[in-house]
């Protein structure tokens, strides 16, 4: 009898199976991300070049240095983490629903894999693409301005906490959407007008201080201040804090994604 | 050992709909087991609870003694869905599909490719390897769901109307494989709406309406409980009325053909023998209907019967 008779999934070990269906939905994810490349990678590369050419190199000029930096530095990195946060959210919201949509969401739901698995899964996939496009975006910038890393650490872990959690909220939205309106909802009139005024193009002290108050309710403040400081050591928010909510925030969204998973939602009638 | 065993399994959707009322349902390992019942009575919300794809309200669930509330990943390594309609990646090559679901079920990946061969191989699909699943035919793509669902080698197939939509030709190759596959270990639970099907492939059978099981035995046995068969007697010479053949209901056709009613108490050689002395030649015969069929409505007129006499005598 040969290895391949002889494998079933109810032989192979508890640990073993888990680690190759985990590995199996990051593939599949990974695998899509490239077959559309021209959905996935194309866009945001080319929006962040019209952003650093419109903003950066034409109004830039104009407005002049920013805490020590030029105008296309300091919007360098709020304008990666954009391309991070919306691709990460972009990702999973559209893989899920559309298995959800297509029916194939019943090839993971009746696999022996835990739910947080599946979770685990998509949610590495929509980091894979965040990193992906997120460095695309740097080396496009690469072309306009210098950039230099001074806390490495900060840049990694903001990065891939704020890839995390909009990973996550893209599948909470994918979990009750029942309609494609219903996916691109979220990322249009939530999503965009809370990046754009979460300080990727400006210091929210230069803004009236009850604006900066507002403000402050943005989580996304906190992510790119806190990834900004790794690459300039700039910050309009205390760094403890923003990584503290930021971890709150990835442990509490994952908890909620895996009981909307366990209770069915949207998923099991 | 029993490769299912459901206990008081009961479904109320949140629309108030009572899919499932409390059933009892044992099949033992190796069988092939037929689940009938017409549509909405039941079938595919009892299968979608048994792969963890629907919610279940209450009742236990086990899969070769596995059960689904305290060791769900175990009783689904068991199991292998073939659901009622398409439900793979349309925009997946087939190769894909299958070397992905091995995945799923941890199935490392060289292990899986040779498992998709293998199994490509069996369902004549090896050729549509590269192929984009939206691209084959019907026949196809029920052959790769069947596939993908033997991929990990379960123990135990269910398969939700397998052969709905394809053509004879298919549906006979599909009957041949499935019983191949029966007689080398694995346990099948059919349902299906061709009930010849179901009468062909299966050794017991469970009849489930209105979420009910209202037969639950040997095929062979439910069958024997039919009391009469009729038969379609081809003339020579097209009649004009029906003859008279005592103790038989006989009817004329429009094409002028005989229908006899027999039962078991009956016997054929007596109807040759009257219709011979009256001059009419038989040329050919056949059984009107299929016998489960018969034997299903029967089963379905009888609670609809009783049902209506529980609500007249319920009425003032």
């Amino acid at each position: 009898m040969s290895d391949a008779a002889r494998v079933t999934a109810a032989s192979v070990p508890q640990g073993e199976r888990r680690w190759v269906g985990f590995r199996t939905i990051v593939i599949r994810e990974f695998g899509r991300i490239v077959r559309i490349w021209g959905q996935t990678l194309v866009p945001p590369a080319i929006t962040a070049t019209l952003y650093f050419i419109i903003f950066g190199s034409l109004i830039g000029r104009r407005i002049g240095d920013m805490g020590g930096v030029t105008y296309m530095q300091y919007i360098a990195p709020g304008l990666i983490m954009m391309s991070v946060i919306t691709n990460s959210y972009g990702n999973v919201v559209s893989s899920f629903f559309g298995a959800k949509f297509g029916r194939h969401l019943e090839e993971l739901l009746v696999a022996p894999l835990p739910n947080w698995l599946i979770v685990l899964g998509y949610v590495t996939g929509g980091v894979v693409r965040g990193l992906l496009v997120g460095l695309l975006v740097t080396v496009i910038a690469l072309f306009f301005t210098h950039l230099q890393v001074v806390h490495i650490v900060a840049v990694l872990a903001a990065v891939l906490l704020t890839s995390v959690i909009f990973s996550l909220l893209g599948f909470v939205n994918a979990v009750f959407a029942k309609n494609f309106d219903q996916i691109s909802f979220v990322p249009t009139f939530i999503l965009t007008p809370m990046t754009y005024l979460g300080g990727v193009f400006y210091s929210i002290t230069m803004l009236p201080e009850w604006a900066q108050h507002v403000s402050k309710a943005n989580p996304i403040l906190y992510m790119v201040n806190a990834f900004r400081y790794g690459f300039l050591g700039l910050s309009d928010v205390n760094l403890a804090g923003s990584f503290a909510l930021m971890t709150v925030a990835a442990t509490a969204l994952f908890g909620t994604c895996v009981w909307l998973m366990e209770k069915g939602t949207g998923t099991r009638e | 050992m029993k490769a299912l065993s459901l206990r008081q399994l009961s479904k109320t959707y949140r629309n108030g709909v009572q899919a499932l009322k409390g059933i009892d349902l044992d099949v033992e390992q190796g069988d092939f087991f037929a689940l009938l019942g017409p549509n909405g009575a039941g079938k595919t919300t009892a299968i979608g609870i048994i792969a963890s794809l629907v919610n279940k309200t209450a009742g236990q669930v086990q899969v070769f003694g596995h059960d689904i509330d305290t060791d769900l990943e175990t009783a689904k390594a068991c199991l292998g869905l073939v659901p009622q309609e398409i439900n793979f990646n349309q925009f997946e090559k087939v190769s894909t599909i299958l070397v992905n679901q091995a995945g799923f079920y941890g199935i490392p990946r060289g292990v899986a490719k040779e498992r998709m061969e293998k199994w490509l191989h069996k369902l004549q699909l090896w050729e549509k390897r590269d192929a984009v699943s939206r691209s084959l035919s019907g026949g196809m793509k029920r052959r790769l769901m069947i596939a993908r669902a033997l991929i990990h080698e379960p123990r135990l197939l269910i398969l939700d109307e397998p052969t709905a939509g394809v053509d004879i030709e298919v549906r006979r190759s599909m009957w041949e494989f499935l019983r191949e596959l029966n007689a080398s270990g694995t346990t099948i639970i059919l349902t299906t709406h061709y009930l010849e099907e179901a009468e062909n492939l299966c050794r017991h059978i469970a009849i489930i309406d209105e979420g009910r099981i209202i037969e639950h035995d040997r095929m062979a046995t439910v069958l024997r409980k039919l009391h009469s068969e009729v038969f379609v007697l081809n003339v020579r010479q097209p009649l004009a009325a029906a003859p008279e053949l005592p103790g038989y209901a006989v009817k004329l056709t429009e094409d002028g053909s005989v229908e006899v009613e027999v039962t078991k108490a009956q016997n054929l050689n007596d109807i040759f023998a009257a219709l011979s002395a009256r001059g009419i030649e038989v040329v050919s015969m056949r059984n009107k209907a299929n016998r489960l069929e018969e034997l299903f409505l029967r089963l379905v007129e009888g609670r609809d019967a009783a049902t209506g006499a529980v609500k007249a005598a319920a009425s003032p």
